[in-house]
């Protein structure tokens, strides 16, 4: 998997994925969300566009980040999630704790 | 086949005769004169009619055989080794076994104990070194299952072998487990739990072959083998998904409480005399409105983390304001709530924790400015971070201080499969005297009670009927201490008084009881194959003060929040010198039987009561002495020699 990060708007981190989300690439992105949030820029947006899979530990990793985020006085948002991602979060009721955004740099526009 | 008609053949026999006993004892020969040991009697009897009833339901399709198949190559595999405070060579030696398991896999040492030895050690023969980090600093740690948990977090293989620090792996234990997974539905593959240090005569009763043999096996058949802490093979992925699915239900769980908790609190303080500041009136109005809506919001499917997201930043606003406008007020009411907070740190359950909050807020006296900083707190731990948690995804099950059944029974409940595969791939180590087996057996009775009084396995949904017998009946057998007392208390009521529970202990008595009884020998002596399960029995007599022990503090502490001490089982023998003490009710019961025995025979012999009663009587008590009579040896047991070396 290939994250790309960059910042939009005040604080705001996009932290673009590519590829397969999984226990493989989870702490991968664990770390990306902890250095972001390290940074100062606790307002994190995953675009989960290139994403084509996601398992539990990918979602876990997700649930990680929001912690660390919120902990930090910010959020993490997911957007654009494919069908099969999509499927996931609802198999694992994730999609009642989190809402996904249509596109990551409009996640945090509220 | 053959052997599988036999064995249910035998199942049908006993349960009829079992039957037929059981309502004969209750329609036909319970004494009423009596009625304070006849029924408290008829009821133990039932109670056990009921035990055997479950044990021939679980040995049903019992299937002794297995086929081992290796597995595909490519597999990813992470090797746990669990600790706390075993001495070092006994992990290092496992850890040595573990690197000498021929598929691939990474080895790690989970220390708990967090020992720069143990990670020096670890480091040189290289396996891996997990301790837990920073974010379990004044938090609940869960015990093993916290420490397996922080694990998942910080590896990645997809399939995990489980073992505890004595447990010492064959080569070929990943070999003959891992072809399960094929089915892409399996979650869990436990094997056998064997004991290297046990003398065929096994004092302390560690062996469990009758467990890990025809009950495991029956529970296979049923979908149903639990998961037994060590020894295991576990998916990742089904482990994963059960943490984000708990996440969830418990977010949700907390979220209603604390909710409704803020709604308490403030209502207490609209009413107390101290609202009369227009400033805190108008602050506290705000937060009940933002609670209101925050309800409206769930109700109308906004997700958690944007509810509470609003919801926070609401608070933090309104808070903020109000610390502007009285600072003062507020010094006294933070010293409180500070104070609440020390207290409830070392809790280990978010929602308890919520209770407990609550609970303490609202016995101290607070002024609107406090209720507000209370509520403030109060939500914030609700937020979906799980600020009182280390992590927020638990996979292993942390409501039971057995988090291996509790997780097997959820796993289940998500439509995953287990499997018991029968065949010794590790050898581990018993305890070595008599207090640390106690000590280990009160923490599975008291697991085992605290999933049957949390989630009681016949009303969880996913559950097949049969899962939910399968578990059940396991609990149900952990309550036999209450049914040992009655079978102690009726001789002796007979022999010292002549109290007669039945209406008379004539032939018509022994038609009912004596083929019953025999049946009942028989199948165990049938499905066990001829392997001792005296020693089970002896112990599931003799430890009666263990098992209501476990039933009633376990009963304390799921519904009044009472702490159950978590006890580590040590590996070698600690050399406890006056173990008879740990017996003292057991000594008790004897004594008085004997006696009882003496007063029965100098009755019969002064015409005061008759021979067939006596002689039954008499016969029960011997019988209640020879059970445990082990209990003997046990207390004298100082470990066994092939340790010595």
């Amino acid at each position: 998997m290939e994250i790309h990060s960059k910042l939009v708007g005040e604080g705001v981190t996009v932290l673009k994925l590519q590829g397969k989300l999984n226990m493989v690439s989870a702490p991968r992105l664990r770390e990306e969300v902890h250095a972001a949030v390290a940074a100062g820029n606790s307002r994190v947006a995953i675009d989960l566009t290139g994403v084509d899979f996601i398992d539990s530990s990918g979602l876990g990793a997700l649930i990680n980040g929001l912690k660390a985020a919120r902990q930090a006085g910010g959020d993490l948002r997911i957007a654009a999630p494919s069908e099969q991602v999509r499927l996931v979060l609802e198999l694992t009721n994730i999609d009642r704790v989190l809402k996904a955004y249509e596109n990551a740099e409009s996640a945090f526009s509220d | 086949m053959k052997r599988r008609f036999f064995l249910r053949t035998c199942v049908v026999v006993t349960l009829l005769l079992g039957l037929n006993y059981i309502l004969w004892r209750w329609f036909f020969s319970l004494n009423w004169a009596n009625w304070w040991i006849a029924v408290p009697l008829v009821c133990a009897e039932t109670y056990n009619f009921i035990d055997i009833f479950f044990f021939g339901f679980t040995i049903w399709r019992s299937d002794p055989k297995y086929t081992v198949h290796l597995p595909a190559d490519g597999l990813s595999v992470d090797v746990f080794i669990t600790t706390y405070n075993e001495p070092i060579e006994l992990v290092i030696a496992t850890a040595k076994a573990a690197n000498k398991i021929r598929y691939p896999h990474l080895t790690w040492i989970l220390d708990d104990g967090a020992r720069e030895d143990m990670r020096l050690a670890a480091e040189e023969i290289e396996v891996g070194y997990i301790k837990r980090g920073k974010n379990w600093e004044h938090r609940p740690l869960h015990a093993k299952a916290g420490n397996l948990n922080n694990a998942l977090m910080s590896t990645s293989g997809e399939f995990l072998l489980i073992l505890d620090a004595d447990q010492v792996p064959y080569p070929e234990i990943l070999d003959h487990t891992l072809n399960y997974f094929e089915d892409p539905k399996v979650a869990l593959v436990q094997t056998p739990q064997w004991f290297g240090n046990v003398s065929p005569y096994d004092p302390l009763g560690s062996q469990a072959p009758l467990f890990y043999g025809p009950i495991q096996q029956g529970k296979n058949a049923w979908n149903a083998a639990f998961f037994c802490g060590s020894n295991a093979v576990l998916r990742r992925e089904a482990l994963m998904q059960l943490g984000l699915k708990r996440y969830v239900t418990e977010l949700e769980i907390a979220m209603k409480q604390a909710l409704r908790a803020a709604d308490q609190i403030l209502a207490r303080t609209q009413r107390s005399s101290a609202a009369d500041i227009p400033e805190a009136q108008n602050a506290l109005r705000s937060v009940g409105d933002a609670i209101a809506q925050t309800r409206t919001a769930i109700r109308g499917g906004q997700t958690i983390a944007d509810v509470t997201y609003a919801l926070q930043q609401r608070v933090a606003g309104i808070s903020k304001e109000m610390v502007k406008a009285h600072l003062d007020l507020m010094i006294e009411d933070l010293a409180a709530i500070r104070e609440i907070h020390t207290e409830t740190d070392e809790k280990w359950d978010v929602i308890l924790d919520i209770e407990k909050t609550t609970d303490l807020l609202a016995s101290h006296e607070l002024s609107p400015l406090g209720a507000l900083e209370a509520v403030s707190t109060l939500l914030r731990s609700l937020d979906v971070d799980r600020p009182g948690e280390a992590q927020p995804l638990m996979p292993l099950a942390t409501m039971s201080v057995t988090e291996d059944m509790a997780t097997s029974m959820r796993l289940h409940e998500m439509g995953w499969k287990s499997v018991y595969h029968h065949e010794t791939l590790a050898i581990g180590l018993a305890p070595e005297d008599l207090s640390s087996m106690l000590k280990q057996r009160l923490r599975w009775a008291q697991g085992t009670m605290q999933v049957m009084f949390r989630e009681n396995p016949l009303f969880q949904r996913g559950l097949t009927i049969a899962q939910r017998l399968m578990y059940f009946s396991t609990m149900w057998s952990y309550l036999n201490g209450f049914a040992a007392v009655v079978y102690f208390t009726a001789p002796v009521a007979y022999l010292c008084f002549g109290v007669l529970p039945v209406k008379a202990f004539s032939t018509t008595y022994f038609y009912h009881f004596i083929p019953f009884m025999i049946a009942n020998q028989l199948l165990f002596l049938v499905v066990s194959k001829g392997i001792s399960t005296w020693r089970g029995q002896q112990y599931s007599l003799s430890l009666f003060p263990i098992w209501i022990k476990a039933v009633v503090s376990a009963f304390k502490n799921v519904y009044f929040h009472h702490p159950l001490a978590f006890v580590v089982t040590p590996k070698t023998g600690q050399g406890v010198r006056n173990e008879w003490r740990l017996v003292k009710y057991q000594i008790a019961v004897a004594i008085v039987l004997v006696l009882a025995m003496i007063v029965g025979i100098s009755r019969l012999v002064s015409g005061r009561s008759e021979p067939v009663g006596t002689f039954v009587n008499v016969a029960w008590a011997l019988w209640d002495l020879g059970l445990m009579s082990i209990l003997i040896p046990a207390v004298r047991f100082r470990g066994s020699q092939s340790k010595e070396k």
